[in-house]
């Protein structure tokens, strides 16, 4: 969580830049989604830990409640859910990707949209699953709001399916079908993006309603 | 400078006197990439020197190799701020394929498979100072850094070492190549931190 | 091997020192195949010493943007034409 004077809120699916600067002036910035979304100052990151990583271990280990960050932002109009937004909503996140989607899930819930709106969650085991206890109590409370999830490397007792990744078998049983034209939101590493759209389009949706954002994972 | 983050040191970035000034020493070998890595096979791989006089030199893979590969140890600097010391290779030095060719212009711009392009003054290029580098560490250059070969400069900026290079024009000017027109110093001399314009 | 672009979206930031609107959102025509679309939908490389962003079907260069010690270089040599909704 960070408190930011003057934030004024973001839109479901923004990201910020972070930069941090060494006492001798060394800087690096890195992209984060945004976990939160509506108005107000106070902004909720999660951040996956590469360890080779220069900034996330910071993020993850160093940091300390009252430290201050420097950070840009909201940033992105393109990747983003308004609760205007009527048509039916197709969330696909793997990994930490699902950052963004968890936003648009909290506002889509917040503003009582009937919009009917799929998360598929593609997670290496039970224990990465990000926010689990909120993302299941809205997903029962919610007629509106349907949950799956995709484990690529362990699957939890009695799971009816092998770990194993994303598959065209897997969109076609889990997500909605092309023919109600949902407006599709892809998320994740550069690879899982790239063959998730690839098998979305293949599937008869079109190119230009699936937004995807990858990121490299630095 | 913005706030400075406590306990943030970010890379280690010790006092070496073979490290440039403002370079890190980098243990693995960063991957910088402008665009998709193209996959090219020896096989069909050539070089090509093209003068002003619009004479065209070209090279196999097989005539570049006949010509005889050097070993290279060196030190390399990335203008990202990385420097690798003691790096090995084996290439082909640009003195044997300068040799037999006749110009009367100072300037080079380096092409690459994929588009990039980057300018060195010749004399930068002769006198054991420059390579096409074919091998990396023992083994044969990974397409990631530039196989199956790439230009090795290393006494400036790495950026002028060429990925995937495939040919070099001769050009009378020191006219700047991809990075060089997008804000990037001409030259690039690591010691003089010719980073920028 | 990894494919290691991000999208477009990813400019947003860089580019929001430089343009008073959010550029990602605007529409560019790609001087290589011509093909118009919103530059979130381009393919970034984030190479260390810049952005290059590329058309997502033909693969040209759409613009590039460097962060200098005193400034940014942004160089649009790629984009024929910029559609922005007003």
């Amino acid at each position: 969580m960070v408190d930011v004077p003057g934030w004024g809120g973001n839109l479901a699916g923004q990201h910020l830049d972070l930069r941090l600067t060494a006492p001798d002036g060394y800087t690096a910035v890195r992209s984060y989604s945004i976990a939160s979304a509506g108005p107000g100052d106070r902004v909720e990151l999660a951040v996956d830990k590469f360890p080779d990583g220069e900034v996330s271990p910071y993020l993850v280990d160093d940091i300390q409640k009252g430290d201050e960050l420097e950070l840009r932002g909201p940033l992105g109009g393109w990747f983003v859910w308004k609760p205007e937004q009527t048509e039916s909503v197709q969330l696909i996140g793997g990994g930490s990707g699902v950052v963004p989607l968890i936003a648009m899930v909290r506002s889509h819930a917040a503003s009582g949209s009937t919009a009917p709106f799929r998360l598929l969650y593609s997670v290496r085991t039970p224990q990465d699953v990000f926010f689990a206890d909120e993302l299941r109590a809205l997903a029962e409370s919610s007629p509106y709001f349907d949950l799956n999830f995709v484990y690529t490397r362990a699957v939890p007792a009695n799971w009816p399916s092998k770990p194993g990744r994303i598959s065209r078998e897997i969109l076609e049983a889990s997500t909605y079908p092309a023919s109600i034209s949902p407006a599709v939101f892809v998320c994740g590493p550069t690879g899982f993006v790239e063959s998730v759209a690839n098998i979305l389009v293949a599937l008869g949706h079109e190119p230009t309603s699936v937004k995807t954002e990858r990121f490299g994972g630095k | 400078m913005g706030i400075i983050s406590r306990g943030f040191s970010g890379r280690s970035r010790e006092h070496n006197p073979d490290l440039p000034p403002g370079q890190y020493l980098a243990e693995d070998f960063p991957v910088l990439s402008a665009g998709p890595t193209p996959d090219i096979d020896t096989a069909d791989w050539s070089f090509r020197v093209q003068t002003e006089s619009g004479k065209q030199y070209t090279w196999s893979w097989d005539e570049m190799q006949a010509l005889g590969l050097e070993e290279i140890h060196t030190d390399i600097h990335c203008v990202t701020r990385w420097s690798k010391l003691g790096t090995s290779w084996r290439g082909i030095s640009l003195d044997k394929i300068f040799a037999g060719i006749e110009t009367e212009n100072a300037y080079v711009m380096a092409h690459s498979y994929g588009g990039y392009t980057t300018n060195v003054p010749l004399e930068d290029l002769l006198d054991g100072k420059a390579w096409i580098a074919t091998e990396y560490d023992g083994e044969p250059l990974d397409p990631e850094h530039g196989g199956p070969a790439r230009l090795l400069v290393p006494h400036l900026y790495f950026w002028k070492s060429a990925k995937w290079v495939n040919g070099l024009r001769m050009m009378e000017t020191d006219d700047p190549g991809f990075w060089e027109q997008n804000g990037y110093h001409l030259y690039g001399d690591p010691w003089l931190e010719q980073r920028y314009w | 091997m990894m494919p290691r672009h991000v999208d477009g979206n990813a400019l947003a930031g860089p580019l929001s020192d430089l343009f008073a609107f959010d550029v990602t959102c605007a529409s560019g025509r790609c001087v290589g195949c011509g093909d118009v679309t919103v530059l979130a939908r381009a393919m970034v490389y984030e190479d260390e010493m810049g952005f290059v962003a590329r058309c997502h079907l033909c693969d040209s260069m759409l613009l590039t943007v460097v962060r200098t010690a005193d400034g940014a270089w942004l160089d649009l040599q790629g984009i024929s034409g910029l559609h922005v909704a007003l």
